[in-house]
């Protein structure tokens, strides 16, 4: 019954509201497990960080519903940077809010819009952490996403089959990060080290999209 | 008689509140006796562990705001681009500034500058020609 509806510009504040619930789930859900893919190449507190951070924005949205997508956006990604804590504070935070800030004080925004936002998003986190594809990072599964959300999108995909597409294509971008050698952030040091493990931020950032495309199948816990 | 040139203020965001408190002690002791100094120590996440915090990083740069601007030296990955997330939001003071310095060294040269009266161009520029000092 929270599934989509067949056309128009279905995304609004609610269903962003609905993702951050289903995020803040299974955030807490798979902390454990984040933490444990943190453990060999970091310092195994990205669940942590990140479940604290989902948490905050949960309340802090709960409190005070922000009445627009992009606002619900700009709130999320504001608490992140101020909770999280680690390196995915401010990068989601930028991801979230510069996303935000596109959407404006639309009301309700079309998928195509989302994808154009979630882009924006996308591009602040490379130029802030100067990461690119294949450094073994969110971004290895962040930018697969959008890309099979516009291909989809493009071939005339419904909202909810685009957002499962990008899903599907972060979890195989994440994945695809395990025989990478890290170049940013503390598991470059590692070196050789880094190899065969798969890289925490592309798998969060693989649950996030996983919960959009959730929410837009209703198919959410 | 003109008024005294308000001081730069600077901040000094570690992952450990015990190395920015350090880090700030080293640099204020070299500055000499009876020198006025405006440094902040912004140490530790918002649980109080390993981690960068956001909001003490604001705090501490609202609280070495004079109006000459702050420096800010931050020491590793979320340490920085917490800073940069805050700057490209206007969440930290008016004249505020990430300096790409070596943490230790380019904070004792950012506070000793600073505290000679220095505006925050000499302030930056001191902290980051901490930078070519080779040690071998």
């Amino acid at each position: 019954m929270n599934a989509l509806p067949a056309d128009g510009p279905e995304i609004d504040a609610a269903f962003l509201r609905r993702w951050l619930d289903t995020a803040a789930d299974v955030i807490e859900r798979e902390a454990a497990r984040l933490d444990d893919l943190d453990s060999p190449i970091g310092d195994a507190d990205h669940g942590g960080n990140m479940r604290r951070g989902f948490i905050a924005a949960r309340t802090a949205v709960g409190q005070e519903p922000p009445d627009t997508p992009g606002g619900v956006l700009v709130a999320v990604g504001r608490q992140l940077i101020s909770t999280v804590g680690g390196a995915s504070g401010p990068l989601y935070g930028t991801l979230l809010r510069r996303a935000g800030k596109e959407l404006g004080d639309e009301p309700a925004v079309s998928a195509a819009r989302l994808r154009d936002a979630l882009k924006a998003g996308v591009d602040g986190v490379a130029q802030l952490g100067g990461a690119a594809v294949g450094d073994k990072t969110m971004l290895d599964a962040l930018y697969p996403a959008l890309d099979a959300l516009s291909g989809a999108l493009d071939a005339g995909a419904s909202t909810a089959d685009a957002l499962s597409a990008a899903a599907a294509a972060a979890d195989t971008g994440a994945t695809a990060t395990i025989p990478l050698r890290a170049r940013k952030g503390r598991a470059s040091y590692l070196g050789e080290r880094s190899i065969d493990h798969q890289d925490p931020g592309a798998t969060s950032a693989a649950l996030l999209l996983n919960a959009l495309s959730d929410t837009a199948t209703g198919t959410a816990a | 008689m003109t008024a005294p040139t308000p001081l730069v203020g600077v901040v000094l965001v570690s992952h450990s509140a015990a190395v920015a408190e350090a880090v700030a002690g080293l640099a204020t002791a070299l500055t000499g006796g009876g020198t006025d100094v405006l440094v902040e120590p912004a140490g530790g996440g918002p649980d109080g562990g390993l981690g960068t915090s956001s909001e003490l990083i604001a705090s501490a740069a609202r609280s070495v705001d004079r109006g000459a601007g702050v420096a800010v030296l931050a020491d590793l990955g979320s340490a920085v681009l917490t800073v940069k997330a805050l700057l490209a939001d206007d969440e930290l003071p008016d004249g505020t500034r990430l300096v790409d310095a070596p943490f230790l060294e380019g904070a004792v040269a950012a506070v000793v500058t600073a505290s000679a009266g220095a505006d925050l161009t000499a302030v930056e520029a001191a902290a980051a020609e901490a930078y070519t000092y080779r040690k071998t």
